[in-house]
């Protein structure tokens, strides 16, 4: 790795936690859903709260739960009292932008010990009521999350002249993986291939089993610098790049099927990481894959297959847990998606395989993963690069 | 120059709540008459409760009853009460810290005018009749006169009253397990936001032109690329625009998808096609419902043509015109 961003602190993960994930998590309050991601997370650093000198937090829309400004409600439950807490907010890539702004503040040496916490309470609300609100004077779409991304599936199956059976193959995949992560909300013992693809069509052309599920749950990161990861009980991961980028809704030349700000991140990040063959030289992914065409779509994004070829590697079953390139050996958020978590999940999971802490999701001798989220319409993107040695400065 | 249009906007959900068991013991208490705090690690007590040591940062879970009495430590009269407010006559806000607590509880005092209250007052709380377990089952705050104390001396002297405020503030809050019948577990907190809502300029343009069934776009002056709707600005360059163009009425479905779950609320039977549609013209597309068709019939590349209905200001879908479908090559770029 060369070290393209000299000056700045080496940022090393420490603590990672996470909650189970499930539908509802009627057994705690908001406070104690991020709570226990927290303490997972301070408990795997073996710091405790005194030893963190800041807290971000992120979270997707706030009618997601009707908190209004929940990082000044949260405040105690993380042990903010008296730091800087900040609120993180790019839809669903929430996740991913707020573990990077707590690297930069880290980096840039503002802080020495970060927490980033990320959290979706989805069974407080009603997440297709929170993204439909009745404004006037526009039609309703009333179509929901699946029916805005459906046809920008159709548009990929047209343009790359897939085979309609590859969505199912990533869908039968990332929920067998997830029963090897036992944080997972999805466990679906038994499933078959027959099964997923015999799933009710929703939106056609995205069946139900190709669908992320509605979760509530939260996960955090502990970031630190040179000398917290030298006092560190486990081997860090070290974030080698992290990029956000975004572009709007909706413009003449939007390309939705591989939007321009998905690429521009990912050559942002590769740049900073060295990295100049990403099939090659990243061994493991974990993608923001709410619905399964989704793969193969960000395989090309990110430049891991050629445009019209990510669906090939997909079919070559070179995404699988003992494939060339694995792509959400933890089951995806296709199997977990407390929303405003979900990017966060990436990157801790991306952060877990390169410290070999994945337990039996663990892609033997990973060394170097990615970890990425998007949201909104296509439109805010955030990755990292983690890697198991530190970055040479 | 149309007129500028406005609208209510209301955005209103009820939200659900988990309350954990801090906040479950809290309000089934209430219920019960009960009013309990939370005992911090250096030992005072927070009422309403919280799950975690504001200082510490500690999980805290020793719950203390303290007394309905208590005394007002600032208050702010409210002249117009509004919907949904507690009481419908005038009242005041106050922070009420009841006896045995070490902070002050947000509610509202019933009293006849502002006249009426001040800081360091002595109140107690009125319970609702029909209680829940919710922070409404006490209905307000009255006024209200100790009992001549054990100080009978002290009674005549001016400051009496703040005197046994601090003598009954004093009196320890009594630990308590927050164990109830039938536990409250989790709430229904209705939300309701309103909003005046306004499109603006442009969007008004394209709405009076929508009215006479015409659909503008606006082209940017730097890209001249036809944005539809428009915003006003080219989202690309960042540039205003303000050269209004005709696009349509005839278009090209780019991609659609077919929805077959019912959304809450809407008024559309399933299976229903949910289209992008590129209107002659214009350089992105826009998203209809596409009618007239059998569902499994749509396809890319179909050419439609709006259909309005009613006074509706939209059209209420597009249906296919009959023309050949369009090249892929046409719309590869729309999609
Ligand atoms: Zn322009």
């Amino acid at each position: 790795m060369s070290g393209q961003r000299t000056g700045r602190e080496p940022v090393a993960v420490v603590g990672i936690g996470q909650t189970k994930h499930a539908a509802a998590r009627r057994d705690v309050s908001l406070a104690g859903l991020v709570r226990e991601a927290a303490l997972r997370a301070l408990d795997d650093a073996q710091l405790s709260w005194a030893d963190v000198d800041a807290v971000v937090l992120g979270k997707a829309p706030d009618f997601f739960e009707g908190v209004m400004m929940p990082e000044l409600y949260l405040a105690d439950a993380l042990g903010a009292a008296g730091k800087p807490v900040l609120r993180v907010h790019t839809a669903g890539s929430v996740g991913g932008s707020t573990a990077l702004v707590a690297a930069d503040l880290v980096a840039a040496r503002v802080q020495r010990t970060v927490l980033a916490v990320a959290f979706e309470k989805q069974s407080e609300s009603n997440a297709m009521w929170g993204l439909s609100l009745p404004v006037p004077f526009q039609q309703p779409l009333l179509a929901g999350a699946g029916g805005f991304f459906a046809p920008h599936v159709r548009a990929y199956i047209r343009r790359s002249g897939a085979p309609g059976g590859v969505g199912a193959l990533v869908a039968y995949k990332d929920r067998r993986n997830a029963l090897r992560n036992p944080w997972a909300h999805l466990h679906e013992h038994g499933i078959t291939l027959e099964q997923v693809r015999s799933s009710p069509m929703l939106w056609d052309p995205v069946r139900y089993s190709e669908t992320c599920p509605s979760s509530d749950g939260a996960c955090a990161v502990v970031l630190t610098d040179r000398a917290g990861a030298a006092r560190a009980p486990h081997p860090p991961a070290w974030v080698h790049g992290g990029a956000m980028r975004s572009e709007p809704t909706l413009f003449a030349g939007k390309d939705f099927v591989s939007p321009r700000a998905g690429r521009d991140c990912a050559a942002e990040v590769y740049r900073q990481a060295g990295i100049t063959d990403p099939r090659r030289e990243i061994d493991v992914a974990e993608l923001y894959v709410p619905f399964s065409w989704y793969e193969p779509m960000w395989l090309e994004n990110l430049g891991f297959a050629a445009e019209g070829e990510g669906w090939k590697l997909t079919a070559s079953g070179a995404t699988e847990p003992g494939g060339e390139l694995p792509v959400n050996p933890s089951g995806g958020v296709l199997s977990t998606n407390p929303i405003g978590a979900s990017g966060l999940i990436r990157f801790a999971e991306a952060a877990l395989q390169v410290r070999g802490t994945a337990g039996e999701h663990q892609v033997d001798g990973a060394r170097t993963a990615l970890g990425h989220a998007y949201g909104g319409g296509a439109q805010f993107f955030s990755m990292w690069v983690v890697g198991r040695r530190p970055p040479t400065t | 120059m149309p007129e500028i249009l406005t609208a209510p906007l209301t955005v209103s959900f009820p939200f659900t709540r988990s309350l954990g068991p801090v906040q479950s013991a809290f309000l089934t208490g209430l219920r019960e008459r009960t009013v309990l705090g939370v005992r911090t690690t250096d030992g005072r007590v927070l009422v309403p409760p919280v799950e975690y040591d504001p200082v510490t940062a500690g999980e805290i879970r020793d719950l203390a009853e303290v007394a309905p009495t208590g005394t007002v430590t600032t208050w702010a009269w409210n002249p117009a009460p509004r919907d949904k407010q507690p009481l419908r006559t005038p009242f005041a806000w106050v922070l009420v810290r009841l006896d045995g607590a070490d902070t002050a509880l947000l509610h509202v005092l019933d009293a006849p005018g502002p006249h009426a209250v001040r800081t360091g007052m002595r109140v107690r709380i009125r319970w609702a009749p029909e209680r829940t377990g919710a922070i409404t089952d006490i209905g307000c705050f009255e006024p209200y006169e100790d009992e001549p104390g054990e100080d009978e001396t002290a009674a005549g002297k001016a400051g009496a009253g703040e005197d046994r405020a601090r003598e009954a503030g004093h009196r320890p809050a009594a630990p308590h397990d927050g164990v109830f019948d039938a536990p409250v577990t989790g709430i229904v907190t209705p939300a309701r936001l309103d909003y005046t809502y306004t499109p603006g300029r442009a969007m008004s343009r394209h709405l009076a032109a929508l009215a006479e069934h015409r659909i503008t776009g606006e082209r940017c002056p730097s890209c001249r690329k036809v944005h539809v709707p428009p915003r006003g600005v080219c989202p690309t360059c960042g540039v205003p625009t303000t050269e209004q163009t005709e696009v349509g009425p005839h278009g090209t479905v780019t991609t659609f998808c077919v929805v077959n779950i019912k959304a809450k609320g809407a008024g559309i039977d399933v299976p229903y096609v949910y289209a992008h549609i590129a209107l002659d013209g214009a350089d992105l597309a826009l998203h209809a419902r596409i009618g007239g068709i059998p569902y499994d019939e749509v396809r890319m590349g179909m050419r439609v043509a709006p259909v309005w209905t009613g006074d509706a200001r939209h059209p209420d879908h597009f249906r296919p015109t009959g023309e050949p479908d369009a090249a892929y090559d046409t719309y590869k770029e729309l999609l």
